[in-house]
């Protein structure tokens, strides 16, 4: 077998055994992102000599028995969300193409510390905004299954770089269903911790009250082995919750218990593509045979989940970009450019007509460094949230937003004090063809309807594949569980993935 | 003041540097005057995926600072972002606090026991954290605008205090920001020092004019810019006569037109308009979700009221009471600092004189202590020798002449009492040698001797002092004493 198609637990069980070297798994999955990258498109940037530096000093390490953990030596691909000292960190936005921060995101820090070899970066939507991965400026990602289609997103690189065999396992960030719903549409196991389980430091933040670092990877057993690394309070993040890591290596795989799992009745009704039912409905039907028992339940206010999310996530984001103004670093206009266009207008128009704005350079430099540096998804969610948070609007959308998310919330408790898990579709269609829904926003934002209501309620959500369309393509089914019940949910979905074997496949490239 | 046809009516927005060793939200140096933006870091300087960690001992002074002023301390306090662009503000807001302020309702009373106005009690408004932003230095080389930015400021605590506009007039304002200082200064939260911009006053003033049908209200115009108490007094100064005059000529009142801020111009003394900048427009404030809330319980509340101390105000009453001073002497000592309090109520203790020590201390001590540009803890006569010294004036065994210059000698070589009297040359004269002296002196001055025999007795001062350039160690006391026995028998 090819170390490709290996897990990262394999991996880890064959460096303990000797049975290969860490320089050689990054060699292979070298070759194999070379071979099928250029059709796939997952990566932005990556450094060989770098990774395979890496993993020579994993190598020694090992050798002279002083490994980190027994991680060491197996890469990670990392969303170009998360900060690497003294490497790019770009979030697909020509904003940030230059930008190269000084300081690893604590996530990073901890995966470093384990001894793993960095692979390089992924591609997103700008900023994380999007669920397609299509409003990326610094590249364009394929699905892996079908390269006339999305990833998905924002994780989209994440999801198609492990989907498609280029690392076992990826780190991506989820706002509204961004891990989950790539990995939905790539057909790999997406988890988002908790809100605050997973330290934000060095995560460039897209909407703070919502955004949450979590594994992508093919297995349920491989996430909770790399959600145990990344997990943890962190003093540099004061919304990480001082909660203790569980060792979800280990509980993944203790027997499960009788389980309730609670099925939404809204999340199948309209809407809901047919095949994608049925996958989900076949999932619940296996959960069933694992000895778990359904119950229906409501979440009443599930329906305001989209518009609450995105005026929420579009507030906080307004003011979390406000730093990209060109002043201090990132982007900024060609000033001399700047300069002339000003002159000419003013020997057209007239010395008054070009400064009536009645600044001097620096309200201009700054409007056109975001007018020509931000992409058109990433202007309309900073206008909406500008719009939403102003005085006169603030009360009506701002505010209401923030009492319906506690209703949401509410529906949430409520619901688990009757059930352990909920369980239903991730997505309400598989992937869609690139340029599909490019141009209405809002049927593009619809697919956030069943991921976005956990970011908003803070709780964990894990998507993992159940099955596949006649055409081809992967369908997810998504599991949720109460705030810090990630072994829960790791476990019940490594005891599906016993039973089935959707996550074993693999898509044929190139 | 007095004598106008309106009354000034004032509102203050004091922003006080809290004394913390760090940052509030990054672990940076607060130190002022190092090199531009070397005290910086990722949170501070703005940088993507960098997050705010509270500073607790900002809160800790802020909380000292708002019992001080008898503020209201929720349970619970959280914070907001204030949106706007400016190059100083690196993440395009300022993290600060808006409607849940971590305290409110408190008051400082202020008075003048000169009498030139009323005794008041300033109401507080708000009292809440934020951070500094940086500092822009605009150059102008060879008539190009080059701005640069330094980011070592941005991040500092500050504790915004906002008082109701309870002043009426510049004086008023004046012993306010007096009062706000040494209080501060008492509790030790912040160094107050205005040229280092770690206490920045901003000023709502209007006038209230009577008419008729009720008073009448001109706009309300903030005043910037102000880089000392003087500064403030002659800005409010210039400002009301300023507004009464455009009232004269306009008759505009409040609400006709939106607010102005005005920036004093210290080299013209006079107030201008500020451009109209986007920071009047719309904050679009927001609860900053990289923060939790801040909590406190009523027992942390009730230990930092009992760790506060004794107040100025508390402990003026309380000179006056203890040591039956006057209002006006214990203000003396209490307004130079809890230093020299320590130090008269050391003194007047050992000397069984408080009087006595307070004038000396504010005269003589005070005097040394400007000259010398020091502080008492410099002071080179510690309380039992300087209660020493009082104790012989007291009892007559040094004048108070020679006692000041015993008192001098001591400042100027730092020796010790005996040796300052005895480098002095002051010895007791016998009584013997002060007959003799006097004798000596009438027989001198025979027109002296017949104005007293004539009941001038005043004209035997003029004794006094030729007896002194004879012997200094003469005690007036007794020269006059003794004169005034032998002109009896002549
Ligand atoms: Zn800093």
């Amino acid at each position: 077998m090819s170390l490709i198609e290996l897990t990262a637990a394999q991996l880890r069980d064959g460096l303990a055994a000797g049975r290969f070297s860490a320089q050689e798994i990054t060699q292979s999955l070298l070759e194999r992102i070379e071979r099928v990258d250029r059709s796939v498109g997952a990566f932005l940037r990556m450094s060989p000599d770098a990774a395979l530096a890496q993993a020579a000093a994993s190598d020694q390490r090992r050798a002279a028995g002083r490994c980190l953990s027994p991680l060491d030596g197996i890469p990670v691909a990392l969303k170009d969300v998360l900060c690497t000292a003294g490497e790019p960190t770009t979030c697909s936005s020509r904003m940030l193409a230059n930008f190269v921060p000084p300081y690893d995101a604590t996530v990073v820090r901890k995966l470093r510390e384990a001894g793993l070899v960095l692979l390089g970066k992924t591609n997103l939507d700008e900023f994380a905004m999007g669920n397609s991965t299509e409003n990326a400026a610094l590249g364009t990602t394929r699905n892996p299954w079908d390269a006339r289609r999305v990833p998905g997103g924002s994780s989209g690189g994440s999801a198609a770089a492990v989907a498609a065999r280029m690392v076992p396992w990826a780190i991506g960030t989820d706002t509204g269903g961004s891990i989950r719903q790539p990995a939905a549409f790539c057909g790999t196991v997406g988890l988002k911790p908790t809100y605050g389980r997973v330290s934000r430091f060095g995560v460039v933040a897209f909407a703070s009250s919502l955004d949450q670092v979590g594994p992508l990877a093919r297995t349920a057993a491989d996430a909770a082995l790399l959600l145990e690394v990344i997990a943890g309070p962190d003093p540099q993040d004061a919304t990480s919750a001082p909660v203790a890591v569980e060792p979800y290596s280990r509980t993944v795989a203790e027997p499960l218990e009788s389980l309730t799992l609670g099925v939404v009745r809204e999340q199948f009704g309209a809407g809901l593509d047919a095949e994608v039912g049925a996958a989900v409905e076949r999932a619940i039907g296996t959960f069933q045979a694992l000895g778990g028992t359904i119950r229906e339940v409501t979440l009443p206010h599930s329906g305001y989940g989209v518009a609450t999310y995105y005026l929420i996530a579009s507030c906080e984001a307004s003011s979390n970009l406000a730093r990209y103004d060109g002043a201090h670093f990132g982007y900024r206009t060609d000033e001399a450019a700047m300069g002339r266009a000003v002159a000419d207008q003013q020997r057209q128009q007239g010395a008054d007509a070009a400064d009536d704005d009645g600044d001097s350079g620096l309200l201009r430099m700054y409007r056109q460094t975001r007018a020509e540096a931000f992409g058109p998804e990433v202007k309309r969610r900073i206008m909406l949230g500008t719009y939403a948070l102003s005085a006169g609007y603030y009360e009506a959308y701002y505010l209401k937003a923030l009492q319906v998310r506690r209703l949401i919330r509410q529906d949430f408790d409520a619901v688990f004090g009757q059930v352990d898990l909920l369980i239903g579709p991730t997505t309400p269609t598989a992937a869609y063809c690139a340029g599909e829904k490019l141009d209405d926003p809002l049927a593009m934002y619809q697919g956030d309807l069943y991921t976005a209501t956990a970011n908003l309620a803070g709780i964990a959500g894990l998507s993992l594949p159940c099955g596949f369309t006649r055409s081809g393509l992967p369908i997810g089914v998504q599991l949720l569980a109460p705030a810090f019940h990630e072994s829960r949910l790791l476990r019940a979905a490594h005891h599906y993935q016993q039973r089935t074997d959707w996550h074993t496949r693999t898509p044929e490239l190139s | 003041m007095n004598g106008t046809p309106y009354t000034t009516v004032i509102g203050l927005e004091v922003h006080v540097q809290l004394k913390t060793r760090t940052k509030l939200f990054c672990r940076c140096s607060t130190a002022f005057g190092a090199a531009p933006n070397t005290q910086t870091c990722p949170v501070c300087i703005g940088l993507p995926g960098s997050l705010p960690v509270m500073n607790r001992q900002a809160y800790v002074l802020a909380l000292k600072t708002a019992l001080a002023l008898h503020c209201d301390i929720p349970a619970c306090t959280k914070w907001d972002r204030k949106n706007y662009f400016y190059p100083d503000l690196p993440k395009g807001y300022q993290i600060s606090q808006f409607d849940l302020p971590m305290s409110r309702d408190g008051y400082l009373d202020i008075g003048d026991p000169q009498g030139r106005f009323p005794d008041r009690r300033v109401r507080i408004l708000r009292a809440h954290l934020e951070e500094d932003a940086g500092k822009s230095m605009h150059d102008e080389v060879a008539g190009r605008a080059d701005s640069r930015i330094d980011l070592n400021r941005a991040g500092t605590p500050l504790l915004e205090i906002v008082t109701h506009p309870d002043l009426r007039s510049p004086e008023e304002t004046k012993a306010y920001l007096t009062e706000l200082k040494l209080l501060l200064s008492y509790i030790d939260v912040s160094d107050c020092n205005m040229q280092e911009g770690s206490l920045r006053v901003d000023a709502n003033v209007n006038l209230h004019l009577p008419s008729p049908s009720g008073t009448i209200a001109t706009p309300i115009v903030e005043i910037k810019n102000m880089n000392s108490f003087r500064a403030v007094e002659r800005a409010l100064a210039f400002e009301a006569a300023r507004q009464y005059q455009v009232w004269q000529e306009t008759g505009r009142k409040l609400g006709d037109v939106p607010k102005q801020t005005r920036g004093w111009d210290d080299q013209a003394q006079v107030t201008r308009a500020q451009r109209h900048k986007e920071e009047s427009s719309d904050y679009r404030y927001f609860p900053d979700p990289d923060l939790v809330p801040v909590r406190v319980t009523p027992a942390e509340i009730d230990a930092a009221r009992a760790a506060l101390g004794e107040l100025p105000a508390a402990l003026r009453d309380r000179l006056v009471t203890t040591y039956a001073l006057d209002r006006y002497d214990a203000d003396v000592l209490v307004n130079q600092g809890r230093p020299l309090v320590d130090y008269f109520e050391q003194v007047a203790a050992q000397c069984q004189d408080p009087k006595r020590a307070s004038n000396w201390i504010q005269q003589d001590v005070l005097r040394t202590l400007n000259e010398r540009g020091i502080g008492i803890a410099e002071f080179a006569v510690a309380p039992p020798v300087l209660a020493e010294l009082l104790r012989m004036v007291g009892s007559g065994t040094l004048d108070t002449m020679r006692g000041r210059q015993v008192l001098q000698q001591m400042v100027d070589t730092g020796s010790d009492l005996a040796t300052a009297i005895a480098a002095l040359g002051i010895t007791e004269m016998s009584d013997e040698a002060l007959v003799t002296l006097c004798r000596e002196l009438l027989a001198a001055n025979p027109k002296i001797v017949a104005d007293v025999k004539n009941g001038k007795q005043q004209a035997l001062g003029a004794l006094i002092g030729q007896a002194r350039k004879r012997n200094p160690n003469a005690d007036p006391t007794r020269v006059r004493k003794v004169c005034a026995e032998l002109i009896e028998e002549m």
